[in-house]
């Protein structure tokens, strides 16, 4: 469904050139939930934002159903780190946004934003604006809007950075039983171990900058899968196992962060 | 953090600021009386008061408020219209942004009602010119703060967009200028605020118009009593104007 073939991303610093991906492959199968997990710097964002088609790589392609991809394309619906719905829109306004766009008549478009509505678990919640949810319901509408634009992609990128741990886990309950009801292929970018291995069926696992792909963990976990999973044996060996290829590369990133602010002073 | 109880309630301040003018006003008159003041000067504020009906009922004030109003409302329409497109064309060219942000900033500190000469020259002694004035003085905050709240759009929302393949256009329709509203409202009222102040003062200068003649009429009169009480007039004209657009302000950002 998604390929993504040696990418790679530099950047111009002050006096130098950072390569923040150094030709990064991996793919995506159809109704797969694959997580991108790494240490701060990594270029996890910088990978969400090639794939999204909002910065382009210096080299390497992404592949949607067989077609390489430059720019936004209609198959790769983005669900952002950052608070993202429009606050003059109502709720159900914010949902039917891709609908508009897509020029459906008002009455069509409200009703399938309702159905969006429903599936996120805001029912009732229609006409109250953002600024009158919580974080995390805030999150749902914006996952609901993305969907209502039946993207084949799923693309998130730390979705759940913003809010508290109990949150967390109810909320990527609420996406398990979105994506495992609509066979969504799913692409997270996060930092949150737990958050990777209670959704995915693969993990990839980057190193530190320049980022690379490190190593591919399958989650071999039972599905239907709910956050209850998190008590599990083989959850916590899973968290475990990607903590320790983790933990290399977040100390590196650490050491270098203290090394340059010895340098800066 | 401050309770209903410790702020007095909805009226409790309200009250007090209507007090404290009864206070203020109340010395006033003792000192006059007593002759502090001189009554040739600052009349008494209770001939003031009595003066209201007078300006009201055989002075027409109300038809020269409407005067007054329709001027406003002209320089107010131009300023919204110009000063919003001048204000997206800025945000649009980054060169012309540079080039120009600090001139028209200095613009909205300058006296431009000294420029009345020339504009009678231009456009005559008529409510051409009294508009022409107003709209020049509030276009400045109306394009700043254009270009700032454009500009102030959160990235995130920008992206948003973007990943619905949104068109320029769109972007602007959609995202943009409903993000960039509240700001740009402010600087209409900032804007529509400096046109009224310019566009009574300019009809006070050129003796035409609305309520800025009719101040001056009175005053030539030396008619002190009610010159005051349109003075007053003016002032809650204002006081009107900035209470209806503050709320209209607030009703845009309830949402936010």
């Amino acid at each position: 469904m998604l390929r993504v073939e040696g990418l790679v991303k530099r950047f111009a610093a002050a006096d130098e050139t950072i390569t923040a991906l150094d030709h990064v492959s991996f793919d995506v199968a159809q109704g797969e939930v694959l997580s991108v997990i790494g240490p701060s710097g990594c270029g996890k964002s910088t990978v969400f934002n090639i794939i999204g088609g909002l910065t382009d790589a210096d080299e390497g392609r992404v592949i949607v159903e067989g077609q390489t991809v430059s720019g936004p394309h209609p198959a790769i619906g983005m669900v952002f780190q950052e608070e993202s719905t429009f606050p003059w829109r109502t709720v159900v306004e914010n949902i039917a946004f891709p609908l508009e766009i897509a020029g459906k008549a008002k009455d069509e478009r409200i009703a399938r934003a309702r159905e969006y509505l429903a599936l996120v678990g805001l029912q009732g919640f229609e006409r109250h604006y953002p600024a009158e949810l919580s974080g995390g319901m805030r999150q749902r509408v914006a996952i609901a809007r993305t969907l209502a634009s039946h993207p084949k992609i799923l693309l998130m990128d730390e979705p759940f950075a913003a809010l508290d741990e109990q949150t967390r886990f109810l909320l990527g309950d609420k996406v398990l039983q979105i994506q495992q009801k609509l066979a969504q292929t799913t692409l997270l970018v996060t930092h949150n171990i737990a958050e990777a291995v209670q959704l995915s069926d693969r993990v990839v696992v980057m190193t530190y900058r320049p980022g690379r792909v490190k190593r591919v963990v399958a989650i071999d976990l039972p599905r239907p899968r709910t956050s209850e999973v998190a008590g599990s044996v083989a959850f916590q060996a899973f968290v475990g196992e990607i903590w320790n290829d983790l933990r290399e590369e977040a100390s590196r990133g650490m050491l270098e962060a203290e090394a340059h602010s010895r340098r800066a002073t | 953090m401050t309770t209903p109880r410790d702020s007095g309630g909805t009226w409790g301040p309200i009250a007090l600021g209507l007090a404290t003018l009864v206070g203020v006003l109340a010395v006033i008159e003792a000192m006059i009386r007593i002759g502090w003041i001189n009554a040739f000067i600052v009349p008494l504020p209770s001939a003031v008061l009595l003066s209201f009906e007078r300006i009201i009922v055989e002075e027409g004030v109300l038809k020269r408020f409407l005067f007054t109003a329709a001027e406003a409302l002209s320089a107010g329409t131009l300023v919204a219209l110009v000063g919003i497109s001048l204000g997206v064309l800025l945000y649009r060219r980054q060169i012309l942004r540079l080039a120009c942000e600090n001139w028209i900033a200095a613009l909205a500190a300058a006296p431009l009602v000294l420029l009345y000469p020339l504009f009678l020259v231009i456009f005559g002694r008529n409510a051409v010119t009294i508009v022409m004035i107003g709209f020049l003085s509030g276009l400045p905050p109306a394009i700043l703060k254009t270009v700032e709240g454009l500009s102030g759009t959160r990235r995130t929302l920008i992206d948003v967009g973007r990943s619905f393949n949104l068109s320029p256009s769109q972007q602007f329709r959609k995202i943009l200028f409903p993000a960039a509203l509240p700001t740009i409202f402010v600087g209409l009222r900032l804007g529509l605020m400096f046109a009224l102040i310019n566009i009574v003062g300019v009809e006070f200068l050129i003796n035409f118009g609305g309520l800025g003649q009719f101040v001056n009429e009175l005053a030539e009169r030396y008619d002190l009593p009610a010159m005051y009480a349109a003075i007053f007039f003016v002032i809650l004209v204002s006081v009107g104007f900035f209470l209806l657009t503050e709320r209209i302000e607030r009703w845009l950002g309830r949402a936010r």
